[in-house]
């Protein structure tokens, strides 16, 4: 195996929870809602998926629990941004600080211990193929899923009616509200949607990128993943490119350490920041693009006057 | 009156009782409402007077507290838009409930049939908008689109379900006289489809053109149903508003004197990508004169009117003029120190902050201005609270303004209390130039009438006044002068008698004609 095969192995394992995390935030805030506790429900992925596996044996297992965990957290924020209307942004981070205590509480215990790493699923044939094969198609099912995801949102929101229904609560819910579009209940299944693929995007941390529990693994990554889905305009396809360049980015950090490379580190890791900043600022100077691909209602509360 | 001696069975619809609280407060209360097939029928009422409301429940929005509603003779229960809509009942609305980010086929697509796919809804909703004059592109995003084609997605989505009955919301709030006029061929192309209309509106001579009856509402209850062509304009302006509204008189507002304002040659690049550029705007006030500058929104009013004011000052200093002296590059309160007064168009967040008392309000604009009466301690400059209440009562006291308590938060006014105190504000130091941005927007019949009767007032005393609005009414209640404003270009300025309806639909269009001679009036 080469240099550069190796290397895009491990950019695919970085890359991975941040696609997973950022297509559900996607989808959460193409319905109109901002839930920054993306940190807070990939942690709390990862702390249940590892101690699902360790309890049962099982990685699968483990891999719904993660989705399970993500999935009851982020209901717990869609209980109180969109029942009982508190802010949003401040829930959000309200949920990142609580998932980091929370999971470092629960998953105390197994500290330290070594867990089972999800096996890799081979397509015969296929993995044959010189260079790609190995790549490709010799991954786990998480990766699988991943692209399978981002597929799938696109589909779902550009050519379903039900992710047509989505895009309209997002873009103005009380004129969604008018047309008898339920968007209470909209939003619910789109912030569970985001949770469940903010828990699969932890358990991805605790079951194959280092297959072991330690507080706060998360390391940023939900942050990265909410300025992803700004870099990719609320675009599904853009954040594979742009999960995949982040990735990148985070690996080169490694091999410039081994290679003796005088690049700061830290520059490095402040990179994706930096990109979204860009990305920012070229959207906000063309309307027509910001008042296409944004969300208009995102953040704002909605409260029917029934 | 109008339901007698008719069997219920050929009515489309019958109200009965129809009552909406919200708390305690009855914003519809026992209205009794009956719309015929194959006719225009006008809800007329002031903002407040439950007209959306009332709509509101008979679309299925809102669920009413108590009465009936029947529908073709049918007792029923509309619990939902689609439940609405199933029945036949289709609604523009006031605010467009439009996306910006879909195009329009996907607009329309939400209000219709899943199962109809989405090319066949582009397909169906470019044929019936060519059929009905009104022509759409299916895959144009909205957000291109201006308000009169965003409107006539609206109408083209409520035709699509075929309805026999179509709720119009203030419709023509936005539209060009000539656009009104399209939308009046299509409605009676509706009518004679034996479609009916329920056309709501607070413009009387709309009314009186195309609806077959009306019926007005005041403070959530019926005050009147006739047919409108056998009413005049004061008797239906009776029914809407309960008194005689006073009449605004601009007799004895000709007499010019010296000029007292004056743009040279004045242009402003667009300050954003969706503003409007000002290019070479010439303009003259003179003192005693009102200049009223027509449009339609978004064709660089606010963006005059902040050139004007100086909230965006300009780069030169002698294209625009304060009784003769180079104000251009000056800004707003060194504006105000040489005699003038501004009142900008968003009363909330702009001209007056919600969440501070009235008095608050007044100091923030008057603080420099005002500096003696208002600021005591030297250079400490402390608020003198006595002298700014006193001074905030007595605008009230003019101004007739009705607020809750002495010295309520300016966002507990009513829209239109709070417009005629922040008209008084600038009144109460007698300006020698007063430039207002849309003076009466969204304001009821009672209090618009106190404010334009105070412009032409200030102007009889001998200030220049000008008046931005998009309010063809309003404009020729206080007009002396008129321009049309249309892509930040300013028309000739013409005298009020001169101009008819007609020839300001045509300036606001872009038709300048600088040489032509102003055709003969025929407006009155």
């Amino acid at each position: 195996m080469g240099i550069f095969e190796a290397m895009l192995l491990t950019i695919i394992t970085a890359a991975t929870p941040l696609v997973l995390a950022a297509i559900g935030e996607l989808v959460t805030e193409r319905s109109g809602v901002l839930n920054l506790g993306v940190e807070g429900m990939m942690v709390m992925g990862a702390a249940c998926g590892f101690i699902a596996t360790q309890v049962t044996g099982s990685p699968y297992i483990g891999i719904l629990a993660g989705i399970a965990a993500g999935a009851l957290f982020s209901l717990l924020f869609g209980f109180l941004t969109l029942t009982l209307v508190a802010n949003q942004v401040a829930t959000g981070l309200a949920l990142t600080i609580l998932g980091l205590g929370v999971s470092s509480m629960i998953a105390e215990p197994y500290l330290g211990q070594s867990g089972i790493k999800l096996p890799q699923i081979v397509f015969p044939v296929l993995s044959d193929i010189p260079f790609l094969g190995p790549v490709l198609f010799k991954q786990d099912l998480i990766f699988y899923l991943s692209i399978a995801l981002v597929a799938g949102v696109n589909w779902f929101l550009f050519k379903s009616r039900a992710g047509l229904k989505l895009r309209s609560v997002g873009d103005s819910h009380a004129s969604a509200h008018a047309l008898g579009i339920n968007v209470i209940r909209t939003r619910y299944l789109a912030v569970m949607f985001g949770g469940a693929c903010a828990g699969l995007a932890g358990a991805q941390l605790s079951l194959v990128y280092t297959p072991q529990w330690a507080e706060n693994m998360s390391a940023g990554r939900g942050w990265i993943a909410l300025a992803l889905v700004v870099f990719a305009s609320w675009r599904p396809w853009r954040i594979v490119a742009g999960g995949y360049l982040f990735g990148a980015v985070s690996i080169s950090q490694l091999y410039a350490q081994a290679f003796g490379i005088g690049i700061p580190s830290q520059l490095l890791s402040a990179l994706p920041y930096l990109a979204t900043i860009i990305v920012l600022i070229l959207i906000s100077h063309n309307r027509r693009m910001t008042l296409i691909n944004t969300p208009a209602s995102l953040g704002k509360s909605f409260v029917p006057d029934r | 009156m109008a339901a007698e001696g008719q069997p219920a069975n050929s009515l489309l619809l019958a109200v009965g009782q129809l009552t909406k609280l919200f708390g305690t407060f009855a914003a519809c209360d026992g209205i009794n409402l009956d719309i015929r097939p194959g006719e225009i029928h006008a809800l007329l009422g002031e903002n407040g007077a439950g007209k959306s409301t009332l709509v509101k429940m008979l679309f299925g929005v809102l669920a009413p507290s108590s009465g009936q509603i029947v529908w073709q003779g049918q007792p029923v229960r509309i619990t939902s838009p689609s439940a609405a809509r199933k029945l036949g009942i289709g609604m523009v609305f006031q605010h467009f409930s439009l996306f910006e980010a879909l195009t329009v086929a996907e607009n329309i697509a939400l209000s219709m049939d899943p199962g109809v796919s989405l090319a066949r809804i582009a397909k169906e909703a470019s044929d019936l908008s060519h059929a009905y004059g009104l022509p759409l592109d299916p895959h144009a995003h909205v957000a291109d689109l201006s308000v009169g084609e965003r409107q006539r997605i609206e109408i083209v989505r409520a035709l699509l379900q075929n309805p026999k009955l179509i709720i119009l919301d203030e419709p023509t709030s936005v539209l060009t006289p000539q656009e009104a006029d399209r939308l009046f061929e299509t409605l009676n192309k509706l009518k004679a489809e034996g479609r009916s209309v329920l056309y709501i509106s607070h413009r009387l001579e709309e009314v009186q053109r195309i609806c077959d009856r009306a019926t007005v509402l005041r403070h959530g209850k019926v005050t009147g149903a006739c047919d409108p062509r056998q009413e005049t304009p004061s008797s239906l302006a009776r029914m809407m508003v309960g008194s005689d509204v006073a009449h605004v008189s601009a007799e004895g507002t000709s007499s010019k004197g010296a000029v007292k304002l004056e743009a040279r040659h004045l242009s402003a690049v667009a300050r954003t990508p969706f503003a409007v550029a000002l290019k070479n705007i010439c303009l003259k006030v003179h003192a005693g004169e009102v200049l009223a500058i027509a449009g339609v929104a978004g064709n660089g009013q606010g963006e005059l009117f902040d050139a004007l004011s100086g909230e965006y000052p300009v780069a030169s200093d002698d294209v625009i003029l304060i009784s003769d002296k180079p104000v251009g590059t000056r800004g707003i309160n060194a504006r105000r120190l040489m005699g003038a007064g501004f009142v900008p168009e968003e009363r909330h967040g702009h001209a007056a902050v919600s969440a501070l008392s009235l008095s608050d309000n007044l100091i923030l604009a008057r603080s420099q201005s005002d500096r003696r009466a208002f600021l005591g301690g030297g250079p400490l400059g402390l608020i003198r609270q006595d002298a700014v209440k006193k001074a905030a009562k007595r605008i009230s006291a003019t101004m007739d303004v009705r607020k809750s308590g002495e010295n309520p938060p300016a966002g507990s006014l009513s829209g239109g209390n709070l417009q005629k105190f922040i008209v008084g504000r600038e009144l109460d130091r007698q300006p020698t130039v007063l430039i207002v941005n849309q003076p009466t927007w969204g304001v009821d019949a009672g209090a618009a009438s106190r404010i334009r009767q105070a412009l032409v007032d200030l102007a009889k005393s001998g200030s220049a006044v000008l008046v931005i609005s998009q309010d063809l009414d309003e404009i020729f209640e206080v007009a002396t002068e008129i321009a049309v404003i249309s892509e930040g270009k300013l028309s000739d300025i013409y005298p009020a008698s001169d101009l008819s309806r007609e020839k300001i639909g045509l300036l606001m269009g872009g038709m300048y004609g600088k040489t032509e001679t102003a055709e003969t009036a025929h407006a009155h």
